[in-house]
């Protein structure tokens, strides 16, 4: 008798059942920090991250942090009434399929019945997610994707229908080019002290994702706005710092292998090279610069190397490169607020908090918009507090003892495309440099206006340091 | 620019060839389509990572281990899994890609999605007319110029390649002159696990390891397999280096288009093989295996 058969399907329908319960069994809700029975009433708050990658991690931790923090005081204040947070975790997959990202929106909100939305990383994805969301009116905060366009091609085209789209963090990509601009500026101001060169060679490596197209055009295409003056011809970035920019390399965003781009930049004779990483990419990246004692400073975004772990994935390689963050240990952007969160954060996840981490302020301004509303059943009227965020210096917030919109990266205000403003006293974006095996910050430190015409000056926050060149770097041009 | 060129289109193209040439062997040899070799590759980059920094053994002895793992867990699973439908060749197809992605899903729940860094064999960096080349490229190179060296001398020179081939040729003849078919392919299959291990050991160092890392070097090995003929491992050795050109020409002729390379090596297979369907050295009968 060929019994193999029947075997084979007892055991996949075996298998299936068993899958299919551990996939759909029902789940207590996650109140963190809530002590006692949980009642019926709850904020429901989804975060919407690629869970199996550290970017997703991040956001979890953040919004879990908030919510104990606001659970454990008694939860949300609705009237006279108090209720916990909830949190669902929703891996998205979206690193690594848009479709899916998509699905688990649709799932979060009809099935789950979240009731507000937070996170969202990659853009190519985050856009499907945002339109079922968008559907469903569901208020969206993204905490992680930079891409300008999120906002700028929803909120102003079609108010009705996407006002319910927020942007907490990251700063948009034009704000993260402004920064970025500030921290090459230190490093130029370095190379022309230290090693005598008055127009360092800058190479640009950004991966080949929306989000880096604009800071990528930026740096390497003419400026229109430069027609018709000695500009012509040069980008904003030549223009604004007084850089020769020798050439772009794009390589994808989980490229494995960049020893042929670096070995180009270096046949340029690159002073500098300008990063502008959020995926593994950013690992290989600072693995193979030192390994290959590449004789140019590296500086810009890379979101791997805002990770503890960095360290230790590129085995060392990446001691003095240069990134932009939005927290370092010891570096108070507010006082009171970011070091003492930053430190909770570390010492519970063995970790610095990645800009996704955001999702700590995201949760706290749900909350307080939802109390001065009076419940969350009144989406737009929430949506019209949330637009009023930050404007209010004289009015306190109910779970935190700030001032209204002020935030662990910053005091929070919205511009009318409900996009997080930059500058200073508000979301300000953090320098760091890699040096023996943890980061240290280096903006910002005695910064002044510019480079580029109309950038305000941040001075010195508390903490921070002076940038230190690679010694490689001064030991090569000084030969 | 061209001594760069050079340098590191031929440290590109020993990656390749090291990938590629288990999957050559079992491939076109036994004519096992084993789509999650990479898979067991990344496992033994997962298993030296864990025998490294989780059990803290000694680099090589952790290399060795890895490989015997990686051969005893692979050789089951081909027992269990390949080897009762090893005649249908669709199937085989499709339960390795299922094994791929169960290998995958298994290092996503152990290690989670995380990106990794094995410790090198070679840190640091050597200059080769006067470009630096990662140690790590030369020893890839060399191991798997060695490898295929001693793969062409097993199959042509000794008792147990000419019976790997007779198999591969004629299953049926095989099995009447006495050879132990199913002991063969077994055999075969742990030799090209052993390969994709020590890729994966080798390798594994020179880039960041995460679960979904097999998958791009698929594309790599399907690329190079495919453009070299199958069942020719001399084919797949000199797509290797061609792919590698490719890649690397891409990157210092098109630096903004770095990120096309892999659609550069995929258009570079298709051009060849529509012109030349079998593939560089490919072969039309089967009396010119290898």
């Amino acid at each position: 008798m060929n019994w193999k058969l029947p075997a084979a399907i007892v055991i996949i329908i075996a298998l299936l059942g068993v899958g299919t319960y551990l996939v759909m069994r029902p789940s207590p809700p996650f109140v963190p920090g809530w002590t006692g029975p949980i009642p019926e009433e709850r904020v429901k708050i989804g975060v919407f991250g690629p869970m199996e990658f550290s970017q997703g991690a991040h956001m979890w931790h953040g919004a879990v942090m908030a919510a104990e923090h606001i659970n454990s005081a008694g939860g949300v204040r609705i009237g006279d009434r108090r209720v916990p947070i909830e949190l669902v975790k929703v891996d998205t997959n979206e690193i690594l399929s848009a479709s899916d990202a998509k699905s688990a929106v649709e799932r979060a909100i009809t099935v789950d019945k979240v009731d507000f939305c937070i996170g969202g990383f990659r853009t190519e994805s985050v856009w499907g997610m945002l339109e079922t969301a968008m559907d469903h009116r569901k208020i969206w905060l993204i905490c992680g994707s930079a891409t300008d366009e999120l906002c700028t091609q929803t909120v102003p085209v079609n108010y009705d229908r996407y006002k319910y789209l927020f942007r907490v963090t990251p700063i948009k990509s034009t704000y993260l080019f402004y920064v970025s601009t500030k921290l090459l500026r230190t490093v130029v101001e370095e190379i022309r002290e230290n090693l005598g060169i008055a127009e360092p060679k800058v190479a640009v490596l950004a991966e080949k994702l929306a989000w880096a197209d604009r800071i990528a055009d930026l740096a390497t295409k003419p400026y229109q706005g430069f027609a018709g003056t000695p500009y012509e011809n040069k980008s904003l970035l030549e223009a604004s710092l007084g850089v020769k920019v020798v050439g772009a390399w794009r390589p994808s965003h989980v490229a494995t292998d960049l020893t042929s781009e670096l070995t180009a930049i270096k046949n340029t004779g690159a002073h500098i090279i300008f990063t502008v990483f959020s995926g593994p990419v950013g690992v290989t990246f600072g693995r193979q610069w030192g390994e290959l004692q590449v004789p140019a400073a590296a500086v810009g975004i890379n979101v791997e190397a805002q990770k503890k772990s960095y360290w230790e994935e590129t085995k060392g390689y990446c001691e003095y490169e240069l990134l932009m963050t939005t927290y370092v240990p010891g570096v108070a952007i507010v006082e009171n607020l970011t070091v003492p969160w930053v430190e909770e954060y570390m010492n519970r996840y063995n970790d610095y908090p990645t800009y996704e981490a955001g999702t700590y302020d995201a949760v706290f301004l749900l909350a307080e918009a939802i109390t001065r509303v009076g419940g969350k059943e009144n989406v737009d009227a929430i949506v019209a507090e949330l637009e009023r965020t930050g404007t209010r210096p004289d009015l306190m917030q109910t779970y935190r003892n700030f001032p209204d919109g002020v935030g662990t990266a910053g005091r929070l205000l919205f511009d009318n495309n409900h996009d997080v403003r930059w500058g200073p006293g508000l979301v300000t974006g953090l320098g760091a440099q890699w040096r023996n095996g943890g980061l240290v910050g280096v903006h910002p430190y005695e910064d002044t206006a510019g480079p580029l015409t109309g950038l305000p000056a941040f001075g010195t926050y508390p903490g921070t340091v002076p940038y230190r060149l690679p010694p490689r770097v001064v030991s090569y041009y000084a030969r | 620019m061209i001594p760069e060129l050079i340098v590191n289109g031929a440290a590109t193209g020993g990656v390749f060839a090291l990938l590629a040439v288990g999957f050559s062997l079992i491939f076109g040899v036994a004519r096992i389509i084993n789509l999650s070799h990479t898979a067991f590759g990344m496992l033994a980059a997962y298993l030296l990572y864990a025998l490294v920094t989780s059990y803290g053994l000694n680099f090589y002895l952790s290399v060795l281990l890895s490989i015997l793992l990686t051969v005893l867990i692979g050789t089951l699973l081909y027992r269990l899994c390949l080897h009762p439908v090893r005649e249908h060749e669709l199937t085989v197809l499709v339960i390795s890609v299922a094994l791929g992605v169960l290998i995958q899903q298994v290092m996503v729940q152990l290690f989670g999605g995380t990106f990794r860094s094995l410790p090198s064999f070679a840190a640091g960096y050597l200059e080769v007319f006067g470009v630096r080349v990662l140690k790590g490229h030369l020893l890839v190179l060399g191991i798997a110029l060695l490898s295929l060296l001693a793969l062409w001398l097993l199959l042509t020179r000794t008792k147990l390649g000419i019976a790997i081939r007779a198999t591969a040729q004629d299953r049926e003849m095989a099995n009447l002159v006495g050879i132990n078919v199913g002991w063969i392919c077994t055999l075969t299959m742990a030799l090209a696990l052993a390969l994709a291990a020590l890729s994966g050991t080798l390798i594994g160092p020179l880039i960041t390891l995460s679960p979904w890392t097999w998958l791009q070097l698929l594309v790599v090995v399907l690329a190079v397999v495919v453009l070299g003929g199958l069942g020719s491992l001399k084919g797949s050795l000199i797509a290797a280096f061609l792919l590698g050109y490719t890649e690397t020409a891409v990157v210092f002729f098109v630096p903004m288009g770095s990120f096309l390379r892999g659609v550069a090596s995929l258009t570079v297979m298709l051009i060849v093989l529509v012109l030349r369907p079998e593939g560089l050295f490919g072969i039309s009968f089967e009396e010119e295996r290898l």
